[in-house]
């Protein structure tokens, strides 16, 4: 059996305090009661609470566990809580301030967050949150079967394979398999959208695709030779200009990208010229071509397309952009028809925040997924934006040590595969391959609610968001 | 006799000295200690001791929609606002607003005056969107007239013959998972109704035996506690295969939480996490499950059987195939339900919510010819009366309800029952210090207390509806419309 795909996960406090969900109240009044009521906290938070001068804040909001005991329970009534406004003004429409503290607790500890009581959220929702994975053939196992988890394996092969192999007539093999790469996780590190990346801040991310096997996209021109060690998951990414410069890295590197443009294939033969084992991923936007690019570069014999959308999840278009999810349905469903997805790996990026996101993309058609915001997150990043306008960050990334930030990426990835690992054991999914476009693993909101809710009343009126 | 169940109401007031409340009322100095305020509050928030005031009690106020004070105060020294605490307080399925008015018909057996919702909550979907149709005709129906019994047992076998006094008995919650006192008012209130509890998969603990008329034990994967003795003591043995938050994950008890006293009850080791395993590796068919139910009629003939399952896509197909291994309740567990402990990401996004699954199990036993032989339970989600209602008028006949029990022992949701020593509040822990934070008098009185409002909920539904029992509303899907579609 071969060695078990292991991620060391250690608990990385976060340097500054994360931005609690909310305010403590207190007001004058107190009575100096023995028994007082901050002192019987279970948690100890009164205790355990500072003040960070840095930041202005009592780290109180962070430790409260929000029981309310002491607020029932302090004589003088002077304990309250509220929102805390600087919690909700996290991040933005998409990236919630929930998604934005998750991914801070799984940068933190390395587990997969478990709380007790039922769901809190609402029914369903935009984007993601419109489908729900399904654990039906468990109940009557045919496919896969049951698994203990340790038997569930996460990898996916990145490049292209031949749908049949041809042998000449004294049984030779004629066909020639193009270079193919398994990696241990069905992602890999998008460059992000925006932020100043520094050395330190990169070197981390090369540090953890390193250890956790997975591939890092990188600007041609932002390589530097610091990375010659870890070549081996590195993904120059090249425009058919930066090309010319820098084509020399490919003599090293296993992957690299290319920015679609027309006949692009051309620099693809170039690219394999210069190494033959190298593969190729070519990066499109996700718009209302993608699909007959995908077709088209499929067969031109493209060994990975990497699909992307927006930060949130948007294809760029226009007019009534469609939600990632959706059109990488459409895309993949194309390739079934023609007969020809198998020939062909699918990355899609853009929007990816959580766990749940990357095994949902999967079913929805893609092999993989990029992840870029979520790395910088875990690195506590509150996705102010500041830095696009040059402005100061306030968790200070330009300081952020080399060791910390790799550890706190490979806790976000370690958790992400515990939970991957969870909800496809519930699926009883075997294998994430197995999982690629697996919509009976899937229920979609329009559909269940259409089977149901549509036959009783009728047409729906409002978008049900 | 179906209408004198239930326990007595009595005032059960909130274990805590400050009760949390809605709106918050504040008294500026320029105050003269006239008591017109005590004179016109109609809802005792104002009162006085001596020449003082008492601290006003908020919690009774209705807001904004009586204003009385305010505006009569001659001084205008009383000014109202929304607590800033009900925005942190509860989420989207158990809104402030909710956790505040179970608090109120738990303690006190009414609905609360005005000013606080009671009947959904702001999921956006499901029963939230659902609202009741009434036909303008008034019946003359008396609420004595009504009955809200449904019998348990429609196969007609010779198990026992059981009516429950309302449509809702209680979920399965495991020793170690709650404490004894929560157990134990569980139990009690479900004698005085004439119906049932259920404890989990984690033991029977003894003080549960002048109960055991009321009580449904249940098998699940890890077996614990489960003894020849326990399922003979029963009238009901429900199977665990899945349970709505987590299923296909299986029952998780942190090890914190399995104190020396849990894990005596369920022989394991204490401290180490106990894994319900998913699923029951004996069970890979029907006919495996047969085999199961077999087992447990061998040991205890007439007992009846309950198979829970999570809600699959096909949960159509595992419903007909437990009826056809003899189950004689089907219980569907949905999505949205409570738990103890599930990883965030399974209680999210695995299975179906209930509001679906029910009128899917429901049209195709009725397709299948069967739906008159078999009960079908909900739950995964069920808050208030209206729920209930509205599950059955999907088509359930009756409802489980775990969560709102809790809520009715001050429950707040704050989902730490997983850590450290368990809930703080002194419902789902065994810690030596925290579980006796209440007696089990107290919780059937609080649990009972909300019964008693549910049943009168359902009761006028009926009533306006023109119908003499809750039997009558099963599957009547025309009774209800959803605000997000055009009539039909």
């Amino acid at each position: 059996m071969p060695e078990k795909y292991h991620i060391e996960v250690k608990p990385t406090s976060p340097r500054w305090t994360p931005v609690g969900k909310i305010s403590a109240i207190e007001k004058d009044g107190c009575f100096g009661c023995a028994r007082c009521a901050k002192k019987s906290c279970v948690y100890d938070i009164y205790r355990n609470r500072k003040f960070d001068s840095k930041q202005m804040c009592d780290t109180i909001d962070y430790l409260c566990k929000m029981c309310f005991r002491c607020v029932q329970e302090c004589k003088g009534r002077i304990l309250s809580r509220a929102v805390n406004p600087e919690f909700l003004q996290l991040g933005d429409q998409y990236w919630k301030p929930n998604i934005i503290a998750t991914i801070w607790y799984q940068a933190e500890t390395g587990k997969i967050p478990v709380s007790g009581a039922g769901y809190r959220g609402p029914f369903s929702g935009p984007g993601f949150d419109s489908m729900w994975t399904d654990m039906s053939e468990i109940v009557r196992p045919t496919r896969d079967g049951i698994h203990g988890r340790e038997y569930i394996s996460t990898s996916i092969d990145l490049g292209r394979k031949l749908v049949r192999l041809e042998f000449a007539k004294d049984n030779s093999l004629i066909s020639m398999p193009p270079p193919i790469l398994d990696i241990p996780m069905p992602i890999i590190f998008n460059p992000f959208p925006w932020g100043k990346i520094n050395k330190n801040v990169r070197l981390a991310l090369t540090n953890a695709g390193f250890s956790l096997g997975i591939p890092m996209i990188i600007e041609s021109e932002e390589y530097f030779d610091e990375l010659r060690p870890y070549d081996s998951i590195i993904m120059p990414q090249f425009t058919p200009k930066s090309f010319e410069t820098h084509k020399n890295i490919l003599k090293r590197v296993r992957l690299c990208e290319f920015i679609y443009e027309d006949s692009i294939m051309n620099y693809v033969s170039k690219a394999k010229e210069i190494n033959p084992q190298v593969i190729v991923s070519i990066r499109v936007k996700l718009n209302k071509e993608a699909e007959v690019v995908a077709q088209q570069l499929t067969q031109e014999g493209a060994e990975i397309i990497h699909l992307y959308a927006d930060y949130q999840g948007k294809e760029y278009e226009e007019a009534s952009p469609r939600f990632i999810k959706d059109a990488i349905r459409k895309v993949h469903l194309r390739l079934v028809e023609m007969q020809m997805r198998d020939e062909v790996t699918i990355i899609a990026s853009g929007g990816i925040g959580l766990a749940e996101h990357l095994a949902k993309i999967i079913i929805c058609g893609a092999d993989g997924a990029g992840i870029d915001l979520p790395l910088l997150i875990a690195l506590e990043c509150r996705l102010c934006k500041r830095c696009t306008n040059n402005l100061s960050c306030p968790v200070e990334m330009e300081n952020i040590d080399t060791k910390w930030a790799t550890q706190r990426m490979i806790n976000l990835i370690g958790a992400w595969h515990s939970q991957l690992i969870e909800v496809m054991g519930a699926m009883g999914i075997r294998e994430a391959r197995r999982l690629r476009g697996e919509v009976g693993r899937a229920m979609f909101f329009e559909d269940v609610e259409k089977e149901t809710f549509g036959q009783l009343f009728g047409g729906r009126q409002k978008d049900g968001k | 006799m179906a209408n004198n169940i239930g326990m007595e109401v009595k005032i059960a007031p909130s274990r805590f000295r400050n009760p949390l409340s809605k709106y918050i009322i504040r008294r500026s100095p320029r105050c003269t200690k006239c008591g017109k305020c005590v004179e016109v509050c109609k809802f005792g928030v104002h009162q006085r001791s001596g020449v003082a005031f008492c601290r006003a009690q908020e919690h009774r106020c209705i807001g904004e929609s009586c204003n009385a004070c305010i505006e009569q105060c001659p001084e205008k020294a009383l000014s109202l606002a929304v607590n800033p605490l009900t925005a942190v307080l509860g989420d989207y399925r158990w809104t402030s607003d909710l956790i505040l008015s179970t608090w109120y018909q738990a303690e006190t057996g009414k609905l609360p005056p005005v000013g606080l919702e009671y009947k959904v909550g702001n999921s956006g979907g499901g029963f939230d969107k659902l609202r009741f149709k009434f036909p303008k005709e008034k019946f003359n129906l008396k609420p004595e007239e009504i009955s809200t019994c449904i019998p348990l047992n429609r196969k007609g076998d010779n198990a026992h013959q059981i009516e429950i006094g309302i449509p809702i008995y209680g979920g399965g919650m495991s020793f170690g998972s709650v404490s004894l006192s929560t157990m134990l008012g569980k139990a009690k209130t479900a004698k005085f109704w004439n119906t049932f509890t259920c404890t989990g998969e984690g033991g029977y603990p003894e003080v549960l035996n002048p109960y055991d008329n009321h009580v449904i034990t249940q098998v699940a994967t890890g077996l614990f506690g489960v003894r020849e003795q326990t399922i003979q003591r029963v009238r009901i043995v429900e199977f665990k295969y899945a349970q709505g938050a987590k299923p296909g994950l299986g029952g998780h008890l942190l090890g914190d939480k399995n104190t020396p006293a849990v894990a005596a009850m369920r022989e394991a080791v204490p401290g180490t996490s106990l894994f319900s395993p998913f699923p029951f590796h004996s069970v890979y068919s029907v006919e495996d499950h047969k085999k199961h139910v077999d087992w447990i009629k061998a040991i205890n003939p007439a007992v009846l059987v309950s198979v829970k399952v999570s809600t699959p896509t096909d949960v159509d197909m595992v419903a007909i195939g437990s009826y056809y291994a003899d189950a004689h309740i089907i219980h569907l567990d949905g999505s949205y339900g409570g738990t103890g402990a599930a990883p965030d990401i399974a209680k999210k996004n695995i299975a179906m919510p209930i509001e679906y699954a029910i009128p899917k199990v429901h049209r195709f036993l009725v397709a299948e010819g069967v739906r008159d032989k078999v009960t079908l339970m909900a739950s995964g989600g069920i808050r208030t009366a209206h729920d209930v209602a509205k599950a059955i008028a999907l088509g359930a006949d009756g409802v489980i309800i775990g969560t709102a029990e809790l809520v009715a022992l001050e429950c707040v949701r704050c989902a730490n029952c997983e850590s450290g020593r368990g809930c703080v509040r002194g419902i789902a822990t065994t810690d030596p210090e925290l579980s006796v934070m209440f007696d089990a008098e107290w919780a059937a009185q609080r649990i009972s207390n909300l019964l008693t409002s549910w049943r009168n909920q359902l009761v006028e539904i009926l009533q306006h509806l023109g119908m003499k029992s809750i039997t009558e509303l099963v599957g009547k899907t025309d009774c209800l419309y959803h605000i997000d579609y055009e009539e039909k």
